[in-house]
């Protein structure tokens, strides 16, 4: 047996034909590497990160989500179907929302399933179903957040930014709530759902997300973030109370 | 037109009609992100060729009976602009942009991991702004780097350039009158970590020898090209680094 051996430092920046480790390693397949007889060579834009024994890719650039089982999602209804909803997931692939999932009932012929989601709807749903034969099969039952979208905004970013905006231990995403004061529900093909209680706090929500995307590489972002936050906030906190009545 | 005499393309000092030695490539530049609506884009100049790609999916591909059950669709289109030439070249697309189209889808097809979206559509639109010889493989690594830029996998970065022989002189890189007046042209493209050729074409005349060293010529200018290449899609990430840590 060969000897194991990674090429590269720990947050390093690979790009696509970067050698990152030789030898023989035991790791799940991934799509962001490629293993080409001993060597394994990045196949994207991303960052490395070097555990015990193994290694992953993280990649740094992507927009679109790639649709897994059992993720939750935040779906656009792009077309209205006889007996479901076509949706818009950030994926190659348009998922479908049965009517049935929704209503909890079959639906009944000749009804307007429209009535109860439009297009330009968006809705918290699971992917129940998706392989590579065939587009993913969405779900809105079991979970209490799942369902139509009813209030506060959608914020769509990049998809490949999810882990680093939800943050080690929730610790980023703890941040932006209490630094803007939103409640916040992150999906994992790049969109949330946030609650605000301004209009000057979904501003600054967004400015955060942004932030987040274009620096997602960088170490100790979570305290450069809240510190942007207070700076763009401009000692804001003193003034909520006045923006909360006028919103 | 005017026809215009064949000029003299290696002159007495040994050195080539823009002054470069016979080995020497013609400065490469390379910018990526440029647009915001592609889900990928760069633009890439070598000497005076300068060519603007832009990347759009994995997305759904319609009409749907053209999706593939096993693979993604490739899509190329190779245009050249009314004004990237000397003389205004009709818009519509010419034999020799549709047959180029080709020539570079197959070659980027090659480096795409096509089969991990199987039944969706990539499309790449590559432009040319300016053309001054070597259009199909700045084309092509314009594609191949946009395609980068949009974080889908590839085997490895294409990177590409010609060689062929001026005046019985092999020469790295031609510029238009080399192309024009030259005797042969060989543009070559490869996948360098992987030492794989994805492209290779042959205009002209060359004896076996000849086209063995330059084989190794072109080789030499592609590892160049690679490593600037690699450099451009790493320094939008580095600068920012040395800031955090």
């Amino acid at each position: 047996m060969s000897q194991q051996k990674i090429l590269v430092e720990s947050r390093s920046i690979v790009v696509p034909g970067d050698v990152i480790a030789e030898g023989d390693f035991r790791l799940s397949w991934s799509p962001y590497f490629l293993k080409v007889g001993e060597k394994f060579i990045s196949t994207v834009v991303g960052m490395v990160n070097v555990k015990e024994n193994s290694f992953e890719v993280i990649p740094l650039e992507g927009s679109f989500y790639y649709p897994k089982v059992g993720d939750i999602v935040i779906a656009l209804v792009k077309d209205i179907e006889p007996y479901g909803w076509t949706t818009d997931i950030k994926a190659p692939y348009s998922a479908y929302l049965p009517a049935s999932s929704l209503l909890g009932r079959p639906v009944n012929s000749g009804e307007e399933i429209r009535k109860f989601m439009d297009v330009g709807d968006y809705v918290i749903a699971k992917v129940e179903e998706f392989d590579r034969t065939t587009d993913p099969i969405l779900s809105v039952k079991g979970g209490k957040e799942l369902g139509r979208i009813n209030s506060g905004i959608v914020i769509d970013f990049m998809p490949n930014k999810v882990a680093r905006i939800i943050g080690k231990g929730r610790n980023m995403i703890d941040t932006l709530s209490s630094e803007t004061g939103c409640n916040i529900f992150v999906t994992q093909n790049g969109r949330l759902l946030a609650k605000c209680p301004s209009k000057v706090s979904e501003e600054l929500l967004i400015f955060a997300i942004r932030t987040i995307e274009a620096e997602s590489h960088i170490k100790g972002l979570t305290d450069k973030i809240k510190q942007l936050i207070r700076e763009k906030a401009g000692g804001m906190s003193a003034s909520n109370a006045e923006t909360k009545v006028n919103s | 037109m005017l026809q215009m005499q064949k000029p003299k393309l290696i002159l007495e000092d040994g050195r080539r009609t823009d002054g470069r030695k016979f080995d020497e490539m013609r400065p490469v530049s390379i910018e990526l992100g440029v647009l915001k609506n592609a889900d990928g884009s760069a633009i890439v100049q070598m000497g005076n060729t300068k060519i603007i790609a832009a990347v759009f999916g994995p997305r759904e591909m319609h009409p749907r009976h053209l999706a593939l059950p096993d693979r993604a669709v490739l899509r190329v289109r190779y245009h050249m602009t009314p004004f990237s030439t000397d003389e205004r070249k009709n818009p519509a697309p010419s034999r020799r942009e549709i047959e180029l189209s080709k020539v570079i889808r197959e070659s980027l097809e090659a480096s795409i991991l096509v089969e991990q979206f199987p039944r969706s559509v990539i499309d790449v639109f590559a432009e040319v702004l300016q053309a001054d010889a070597g259009t199909r493989l700045v084309a092509l690594m314009a594609s191949s780097l946009a395609v980068a830029d949009a974080g889908i996998p590839v085997k490895d970065i294409i990177a590409g350039v010609a060689v062929g022989k001026a005046d019985g002189q092999l020469v790295l890189d031609l510029n238009e009158p080399e192309d024009m007046w030259g005797e042969a042209d060989m543009p070559v493209a490869m996948m360098p970590s992987l030492g794989q050729i994805t492209l290779l074409q042959i205009n002209g005349n060359m004896t076996p020898s000849e086209f063995k060293s330059g084989l190794d010529l072109a080789i030499k200018g592609i590892n160049q090209i690679y490593e600037m290449e690699k450099n451009a899609l790493r320094s939008r990430f580095s600068e920012y680094k040395e800031e955090g840590e």
